[in-house]
C-alpha cells in the first residue's frame, strides 16, 4: 500500500512538473498583463485579440496547410513504397530499407542543411534562380515524415494473410483492384498511424522549415511563416507574445481531445481483440 | 511490349524520391566539406575544425550535454515506465497518454514557456545558462524516454521476476539480475532517442541560455548562416559520423523500429 502511494506520488509529481510551463501560459491567458507573473485581474481580452492578430492567424493557417499536404504526400509515397518493397526481391528491399533508415536516425539539422545545400546548388547551376518556395518546404517536410510512414506500414504487411490477395486474383480481380480492395484495407491501421505521425512531425518541426522555406502560401511575398518559426523569431527578442497565450489554451484543448479519442480507440481495439480471442478459445 | 503491372513497381517513385532527396544531398555535403569556393579539393574545413579550440570545445560540450541529458532522462523516466507498465500499480492507459501529450504541443512554444517560467522563478538563462538549458532539454526529451521504455516494460517476463524472488533474490538482486537485463533494449532505444537529438539541438539551447550555450546544432546553423559552407558541411559530416558510430555500437541491442514509430 505504502509502495503504491509512493509510486503514484512520484508519477504525479513528475507529470505536474512537465505540465507547469504550459499550465502557467494557460493561466495567464486569462489576464492582460505583458509579463508572465503579474496578474492584472481576470480578462478575456487576449482571446479577442488573438482573432485579430493576422500574424499569428497566417502562421497557424500555413502550419495546418503544410501539415495536411505533406502528410497526404508522405502517406501515399510511403505506403506505395512499403507495398512495393515488400514484394520486391530481398536485395532491392534491403537497399530501400537501408536508405529509408538514414533520415530516421539522421539529425534534423543535417537533413535540413543537406537539402538546403542541394536547393541552392540547383538554383545556382540549373534553374538559374532562387527555387526556395512552398515546394522546397514541402519536400523537406515529406522527407522528415515519409520514413515513419514506411515503418508503420511495413509490419502490417507482414502480418496480413497473403492468400487473400491470391484469392482475389483467382476470382477474377485485376491486380489493381485486388490491391485496392483486398490489400489496402488490411494495412489501413498502419497507414492511419503513419499519417497521424506525419502530421505531428510536421506541426512540430522548426529546423527543416527554417532552412527550406521560401515565399508563398498565406504569407504571400514574404517567407512562409509557420507557428514554429514565428514563435522562435518572437521569443528570441522577448517573452512569448501575449496573444500566443490564448492560442496555447486552444492547442492544449485540441491535443487533449485527440488524446481522449486515441485512448478510446485503443481501449475499443483491446476489447475487440479480447472478444475475438474469447471466441476462438 | 506493354509493361505488365507488378506490385513491386509501386516502390519506384519512393525509391527515386529517396535517391533525389536523401542520397544526393548527403553526397553534396561531402562535396562541399572537401572543396574550396573554386571547387578544388581541399582539407581546409578539416584542418579548421581540428585546429580550432572553439569548435572542439563545442563538440566536447555537446557530447557532455548529450550524455548528461540521456542519463538524467533515463533516471527519471525508468521508474515511471516501470510503474506505468506494472499491472499492480496501473492498468490505465490514460496516464501513459498524459506523459505523451506534451509531445504534441509545439515544441518551440513549450521551450519558450519553459524559459518564461524559469525566468519568473529567478532561473533566467542569462544568469544560469547551463542549468536552464539542462532543464529545458530534460523537459523536452523525457517523453521520448518514457515511451520506448514503457513498451519494453510491457513485455517483461513476469514469471522470471517471480522465479527470482522465489529463489531468494532480494529486491536489489531482482532488479540487477532480472528486470534491468530484460529492459536493456528499451534503455538503448531510449538513449538513442535522446543522445543524438540533444547534441544537434538548436532551439532549446539557443532560447534557454539566451545564446550563451552553443551546441553542435547551433554551431552548424551559425556556420551556415555566415555562408561558411565548407565548415558547416564538415561539421554536418561529423554529426553524421557520430550517428553512424552510435548506430553500429547499439545495433546488437536495440529492438528495431521502436521509439518514435510507436507513438501511435
Amino acid at each position: 500500500m505504502v509502495k503504491k502511494i509512493l509510486a503514484y506520488s512520484y508519477i504525479y509529481i513528475i507529470l505536474f512538473l512537465m505540465y507547469v510551463p504550459i499550465l502557467v501560459l494557460i493561466a495567464f491567458s486569462f489576464t492582460n498583463s505583458t509579463y508572465i507573473g503579474e496578474w492584472n485581474g481576470l480578462s478575456f481580452d487576449l482571446y479577442v485579440n488573438l482573432f485579430k492578430d493576422t500574424e499569428i492567424l497566417v502562421a497557424l493557417g500555413n502550419t495546418i496547410i503544410i501539415a495536411l499536404i505533406s502528410s497526404v504526400v508522405s502517406t501515399c509515397l510511403g505506403t506505395l513504397g512499403a507495398i512495393g518493397a515488400y514484394y520486391s526481391k530481398k536485395r532491392s528491399r534491403a537497399i530501400v530499407e537501408n536508405i529509408n533508415q538514414i533520415p530516421v536516425v539522421n539529425s534534423e539539422i543535417v537533413i535540413a542543411l543537406s537539402l538546403t545545400v542541394m536547393f541552392v546548388f540547383l538554383g545556382n547551376y540549373i534553374f538559374k534562380e532562387n527555387i526556395f518556395s512552398f515546394w522546397t518546404l514541402l519536400i523537406g517536410h515529406v522527407i522528415l515524415s515519409v520514413p515513419f510512414v514506411y515503418l508503420n506500414v511495413k509490419p502490417k504487411l507482414s502480418q496480413m494473410d497473403p492468400s487473400l490477395y491470391e484469392a482475389a486474383l483467382d476470382l477474377g480481380c485485376s491486380p489493381r483492384i485486388a490491391l485496392r480492395k483486398v490489400l489496402v484495407p488490411q494495412i489501413t491501421p498502419g497507414i492511419v498511424s503513419g499519417f497521424m505521425l506525419s502530421i505531428t512531425l510536421s506541426l512540430d518541426d522548426f529546423i527543416v522549415t527554417a532552412f527550406t522555406r521560401g515565399p508563398g502560401l498565406l504569407s504571400g511575398e514574404a517567407n512562409i511563416e509557420t507557428l514554429s518559426t514565428l514563435i522562435q523569431a518572437k521569443i528570441k527578442k522577448g517573452p512569448i507574445p501575449m496573444n500566443m497565450r490564448p492560442l496555447t489554451t486552444i492547442i492544449f484543448l485540441v491535443v487533449l481531445l485527440a488524446a481522449i479519442i486515441v485512448t478510446i480507440v485503443k481501449n475499443k481495439n483491446k476489447s475487440k481483440v479480447k472478444m475475438r480471442r474469447g471466441r476462438v478459445g | 511490349m506493354k509493361l505488365r503491372f507488378q506490385r513491386k513497381y509501386l516502390c519506384i517513385p519512393y525509391f527515386i524520391f529517396l535517391i533525389l532527396f536523401v542520397i544526393i544531398p548527403i553526397l553534396l555535403i561531402v562535396y562541399y566539406a572537401f572543396t574550396d569556393s573554386n571547387g578544388f579539393f581541399t582539407f581546409d574545413a578539416l584542418v579548421n575544425f581540428f585546429s580550432s579550440t572553439n569548435k572542439l570545445n563545442v563538440l566536447l560540450v555537446s557530447l557532455l550535454f548529450g550524455v548528461l541529458n540521456t542519463v538524467i532522462c533515463l533516471i527519471i523516466g525508468y521508474p515511471i515506465a516501470y510503474i506505468l507498465a506494472n499491472k499492480k500499480y496501473n492498468s490505465n492507459y490514460v496516464i501513459v497518454m498524459l506523459f505523451v501529450m506534451p509531445m504534441w504541443i509545439n515544441f518551440v512554444l513549450r521551450t519558450g514557456a519553459t524559459r518564461d517560467v524559469l525566468s519568473w522563478i529567478g532561473l533566467s538563462g542569462g544568469e544560469h545558462p547551463y542549468l536552464a538549458t539542462m532543464i529545458g532539454l530534460v523537459y523536452n526529451y523525457l517523453p521520448f524516454v518514457i515511451l520506448p521504455l514503457y513498451s519494453t516494460m510491457l513485455k517483461l517476463d513476469r514469471s522470471q521476476i517471480e522465479a527470482a524472488i522465489d529463489l531468494g533474490c532480494n529486491r536489489y538482486q531482482v532488479f540487477t539480475k532480472s528486470i534491468f537485463p530484460q529492459s536493456i533494449p528499451g534503455v538503448i532505444s531510449a538513449a538513442m532517442m535522446v543522445f543524438m537529438p540533444t547534441m544537434s539541438s538548436y532551439v532549446i539551447p539557443d532560447v534557454l541560455s539566451e545564446g550563451k550555450v552553443i551546441l553542435f546544432g547551433n554551431s552548424i546553423y551559425l556556420n551556415y548562416s555566415n555562408y561558411q559552407w565548407g565548415d558547416g558541411s564538415f561539421m554536418a559530416l561529423i554529426m553524421l559520423l557520430i550517428v553512424v558510430i552510435s548506430m553500429l555500437v547499439t545495433r546488437n541491442f536495440s529492438e528495431k523500429d521502436e521509439g518514435k514509430a510507436s507513438t501511435w
